[in-house]
């Protein structure tokens, strides 16, 4: 999944390289190349900030605006999360993306018994209202945007956000929050699913349903390729995935009666960056160009701003190795600098530590730092795409193209992606892809620094990010102190609405403020569902 | 006996939903000849544990990658001690900092494989155990 194949002579010349998505690189490339692929300036490039897009979706690229940085975080309590939200941003981050611990995000209270030992552990614990404005006390939310890592209940994080930012007195029109909110990822390669995926769908209609008309510069969805390549698929398969995924979304929300026009300027990407530079480069620029095209083509969609692929390109975890963890520090900055030559609007890096845990709060800053660097110090904000019309890079581009339309197709045959995620395809695709890379890489056929190659004498120690099992007793605590004070009636009633919403499935999020306002629990609001939908079953692969 | 396949649960015990090593080793097992019967997510302790016995395996194996290895193995092991299944192999992979294997293998885990051991490794530690046992 990292890296091309090489194939080399006696003597270490490279003789072929294929790259992950299957396409072979030639030694040298010429206007012949071009000409080959059929590459046509105005129709493949065009100016920057039109269409296709290919170059950019900003006339002036990175001169106009600096990317977002938004390192992925959270712990422990909202107390905590909250020291760590403001050191971010005083060391100059301009976005937030929050990490949640895997109670919030299965629905289960810090009491449940199903949360024990997973307490604050990789993020920080949500149980209520009370905790979110811990949590977000004194940044400013009408000035930063909030990413909100959760999905199978970002129905009921994007409520909480509304709620605490009306708490704290700012006009709901102005917040900005981009909930994760791609439930069919979960189901094929993160795992943090819990509706069938029906019901779960229907959840992500809902929120877009909802945003379109109440929360105009909220982000109601994160198309996540990013986790599917994580767990094993090519960078092609990546966004033919994602797109596949985004069109199952946009489907459940144009069968409610609008066009696709009216809500799907509000659709992010979340990609991933890590393996071969050039092949990350030409997949993002294949990506922008191919996602105009296919809204203008398929759902007629003729606004400008709709069509634009924006999204968070980030440094991937899988790229990152637990052998020699400082390299990891060396490979976080050619990620960033392959975000910067794709024309990343938001970028975040993995930290070297991760491959053990979540990061300390040095290796946190050292991320931040790489971008920094790059922006303020390399001269990434020079010029728009600095790579367009290199020979190379542009028949690069078309081939990427031409490779995620094929993949698309695939899905297409076994039904689309609701169907292709239900039946196990994508799961059977992806795991078979991720096995075969392990043999490829055990076997020495790919090669990774400090796992397969030069291997020897750099033993490192790292500093360790320490969970602290406080933490959920303080949790526990708060919230049992919350079930005997809050109003029982008003959070019993507006449970019961939800209910009712959920069963006539009519939309659920101006229930799901109520609920939050009323005080009523995460748990609580992700059981109503439960009762209501029932649970996912994973269709067997093997 | 002899002919017997040797046979696995993987499992993935508790929230954690990455499952990309657990797939993977899945895969690998099977290929060497085991029959492997992986449990899916999002699986209680004790759910694990009567699977284990149900399908009569000889090894069960986990993957836990969010870092709360301990507090789970620490459950399963009290378990395996009172359904008397003590002869079952366990083995642990996944997210495991070197310096928790000590207490792991303290409270009777047999085999750890932090994320990255090699096929070849986890294959012949369970043949050789299976061997001996």
């Amino acid at each position: 999944m990292g890296v091309a194949t090489y194939i080399k002579d006696e003597k270490d010349a490279v003789k072929e390289v294929i790259l992950q998505s299957g396409i072979k690189v030639k030694p040298v490339y010429t206007p012949d190349d071009l000409a080959a692929v059929g590459f046509d300036y105005k129709n493949d490039l065009g100016e920057p900030g039109e269409f296709p897009f290919t170059r950019s979706i900003h006339p002036l690229g990175y001169r106009s605006r600096n990317w977002t940085t938004r390192q992925y975080t959270g712990f422990g309590t909202p107390e905590q999360t909250n020291e760590r939200f403001k050191l971010m941003i005083a060391h100059g981050q301009t976005g937030l993306n929050v990490a949640f611990d895997l109670p919030t995000q299965m629905g289960y209270d810090s009491d449940n018994p199903m949360s024990e030992g997973e307490v604050g552990r990789v993020g920080m614990a949500v149980d209520s209202l009370r905790d979110f404005e811990i949590a977000f006390k004194d940044i400013k939310l009408d000035r930063i945007g909030s990413g909100l890592t959760i999905n199978a209940v970002a129905s009921v994080m994007l409520a909480m956000y509304q709620s605490v930012a009306e708490r704290f007195g700012y006009d709901k029109n102005k917040i900005s929050a981009t909930p994760q909110n791609d439930i069919l990822k979960e189901m094929v390669g993160r795992g943090a699913w819990i509706y069938p995926v029906g019901p779960a769908v229907r959840l992500v209609g809902d929120t877009i349903e909802y945003a379109m008309k109440a929360l105009p510069r909220c982000n109601p969805v994160s198309v996540c390729g990013y986790h599917i390549r994580e767990s094993g698929c090519t960078p092609a398969q990546e966004i033919s995935y994602a797109f596949m995924i985004a069109f199952a979304y946009i489907d459940n929300v144009v069968a409610r009666g609008y066009r696709a026009e009216e809500f799907v300027g509000g659709f992010t990407f979340n990609l991933n960056i890590y393996g071969n530079l050039w092949e990350t480069v030409a997949k993002f620029r294949a990506a922008r160009k191919l996602w105009a095209r296919l809204l203008r083509d398929r759902y007629g969609v003729k606004d400008k701003k709709a069509l634009f692929l924006r999204g968070i390109f980030g440094g991937g975890g899988s790229g990152m190795t637990k052998q020699q963890p400082e390299n990891n520090i060396m490979r976080g900055a050619y990620y960033a600098l392959a975000a910067a030559l794709s024309g990343a609007q938001t970028t975040a890096l993995c930290s070297f530590d991760e491959a053990y845990t979540i990061p300390t709060e040095r290796a946190a800053l050292l991320s931040l730092r790489t971008f920094q660097i790059l922006m303020d110090e390399i001269g990434l904000r020079d010029t728009v795409d600095p790579l367009a019309g290199s020979y190379f890079m542009e028949t690069l581009t078309k081939q990427m193209e031409e490779k995620i339309l094929e993949e698309m197709e695939k899905v297409k045959k076994v039904g689309g992606m609701v169907e292709a995620v239900a039946s196990g395809y994508v799961q059977r695709e992806v795991a078979r892809q991720a096995y075969e890379y392990e043999k490829r890489l055990q076997d020495g056929a790919v090669t990774k620094v400090g796992v397969n190659k030069y291997t020897e004498g750099v033993d490192m120690e790292v500093e360790l990010h320490e969970y602290n099992e406080d933490w959920a007793m303080l949790q526990i605590e708060r919230l049992k102190k919350l079930k005997q004070e809050r109003d029982k009636k008003a959070a019993g009633s507006s449970l019961k609405a939800l209910e009712d919403a959920a069963r006539e499935g009519s939309n659920v999020m101006p229930h799901l403020v109520e609920c939050c306002k009323s005080l009523a629990t995460v748990g609580e609001m992700a059981d109503v569902f439960r009762n209501v939908f029932g649970e996912h079953r994973e269709p067997s692969i093997f | 006996m002899a002919d017997r396949k040797i046979r696995v649960l993987v499992a993935k015990p508790g929230l954690d939903g990455h499952d990309r090593g657990a797939k993977v080793v899945s895969h690998a097992l099977k290929e060497a000849g085991m029959e492997v019967i992986y449990t899916g997510l999002h699986q209680s302790v004790p759910g694990i544990v009567n699977q284990a016995i149900q399908e009569d395996v000889d090894v069960i194996g986990l993957s836990i990658m969010s870092g709360a290895h301990v507090p789970i193995m620490r459950k399963l092991m009290d378990l395996v001690r009172s359904r008397e299944i003590g002869e079952k192999l366990v083995l642990i992979g996944g997210v495991i900092p070197q310096r928790d294997v000590p207490l792991l293998k303290e409270l009777g885990v047999d085999g750890v494989f932090p994320g990255g051991s090699r096929f070849d490794e986890i294959v012949s530690f369970i043949k050789d155990k299976m061997k001996t046992n």
